[in-house]
């Protein structure tokens, strides 16, 4: 059942993907000042919208874990995380390859930069907290404690361009009250969000199964010391 | 919190490491920027933040690493003091200690650098708010990787990035009572982090250290 999903998802995210690439490069209009290069806010939002809500709900999978002492829900919370990682890694190379084109700089210290460097290296020290710690309930109880203090800086960072005036761009989703883009042009990028959540689902998905193999791993390497 | 500082006085361990640091940190940095230009007041509050933070690691990492001699930390946990109410023992203890190496070099960094701000209570302000919040997280993780056969590598990888927040604002608002303005957003900033953070360190530190 599991691998029939695996691969339902993945065509319906496929097809929905080609599809959406085909509507961005061949039938959207450069943009007026930024020319072609605009287009990479098709990668770069869906990416980080996926990355930030995945801390979020990496968060509160580390509370269910605190609450329920369920291994699984830690599995989930690791797991979702980890791909959240990738994503806010894709959102900082791909704002980096734009800042570059547009202010003419990779980087800038602004609030929403930096604070969102900040949550990368705090989930990237997570994810090396989860290797340094082997006795399962442990790792589980210090990582749900690092997700839940390192979300509040992904919620930081999620406002930080309300909050200060950024060099990085002010909120252009009409969902937060932008509505800097026209609608056309503004609905690649949900698509996009939901073929890669697609995808990061999947991903998930595969995760789930090596981290319950590496309990079944685990708890057989147990017994056998026990023996 | 009395116990802490009193085996801190008696052997002066940290204290003495943490104030040797941060007067060479001060005194490379004279090295590194320019100290008799006019400038300094735009870096000096991020050179000062630096050496604090520092020095702090070097107060914190050992405050819960120095009770697993002679398994002092079970017996802690043991007794009938709750969690929370040890944690804050030693929260305090911790921000007394760091408190005291700040008081000591903020002179020193005054002297070398000729800067002194124009007034100093605002100064006191952002130093008790900046310190309590690097102390809060630099106590929690110091908790949490207190058993852990990578400490030395951990702490570092996981504080830091925690610290950045407070970091930023405390240089921001001590920036620009340096420079004699208004102290700025940092404050409010500063005071929400201590709420939020004091709040869930005391809320999680029974899970940390008893699970």
């Amino acid at each position: 059942m599991r691998e029939k999903i695996i691969i339902g998802l993945a065509v319906f995210a496929g097809a929905l993907l080609a599809w959406n690439m085909n509507t961005i490069f061949t039938k959207l209009p450069d943009e007026l000042n930024q020319g072609a290069i605009y287009r990479i806010i098709y990668f770069h939002v869906p990416a980080n919208i996926l990355g930030m809500s995945g801390f979020g709900l990496g968060m509160l999978f580390s509370i269910g874990y605190l609450v329920t002492k369920d291994l699984r829900y830690d599995a989930l919370a690791a797991s979702v995380t980890e791909v959240s990682l990738v994503f806010a890694s894709i959102g900082l190379a791909t704002g980096s390859i734009w800042a570059r084109i547009i202010w003419g700089v990779w980087w800038a210290w602004d609030y929403r930069l930096t604070s969102w460097l900040v949550c990368w290296l705090i989930f990237g020290g997570y994810l090396m907290l989860r290797r340094a710690v082997d006795e399962p309930n442990q790792r589980a109880r210090f990582a749900a404690v690092v997700s839940i203090l390192g979300s509040v800086n992904a919620y930081i960072s999620y406002k930080s361009i309300e909050w200060w005036t950024t060099q990085h761009p002010q909120p252009v989703l009409s969902i937060r009250n932008g509505g800097g883009m026209a609608a056309g042009m503004e609905a690649p990028i949900w698509w996009n969000v939901l073929a890669l959540a697609c995808f990061s689902i999947i991903l998930v998905m595969v995760r789930m199964r090596q981290e319950s193999f590496a309990r079944e791993i685990d708890t057989l390497r147990r017994m056998a010391h026990a023996q | 919190m009395a116990k802490d500082l009193h085996s801190e006085l008696r052997t002066k361990e940290a204290w003495n490491a943490s104030i040797a640091f941060s007067v060479v940190i001060l005194l490379l940095f004279a090295f590194a920027f320019d100290p008799s230009s006019d400038q300094i007041r735009e870096f000096g509050s991020g050179l000062l933040w630096m050496t604090y933070a520092f020095a702090g690691a070097l107060v914190l990492n050992r405050s819960f690493a120095r009770e697993l001699q002679n398994d002092c930390l079970d017996a802690l946990i043991a007794s009938p003091v709750s969690s929370p109410a040890l944690f804050v023992g030693k929260a305090l203890a911790n921000f007394a200690m760091l408190f005291a190496v700040e008081l000591f070099s903020l002179p020193v960094f005054g002297l070398f650098y000729n800067t002194w701000p124009p007034r100093f209570a605002p100064l006191f302000l952002v130093m008790v708010l900046g310190t309590w919040a690097l102390t809060i997280i630099g106590t929690l993780f110091s908790a949490l990787t207190v058993n852990l056969r990578l400490r030395e590598l951990m702490l570092p990888t996981l504080v830091y990035p925690m610290m950045i927040p407070v970091l930023i604002a405390a240089m921001t608002v001590t920036t620009n009572i340096l420079a004699g303005t208004a102290m700025g957003f940092g404050v409010r900033f500063l005071v929400a982090f201590d709420i939020i953070f004091t709040t869930l360190a005391v809320v999680f530190v029974d899970t940390v250290l008893v699970g």
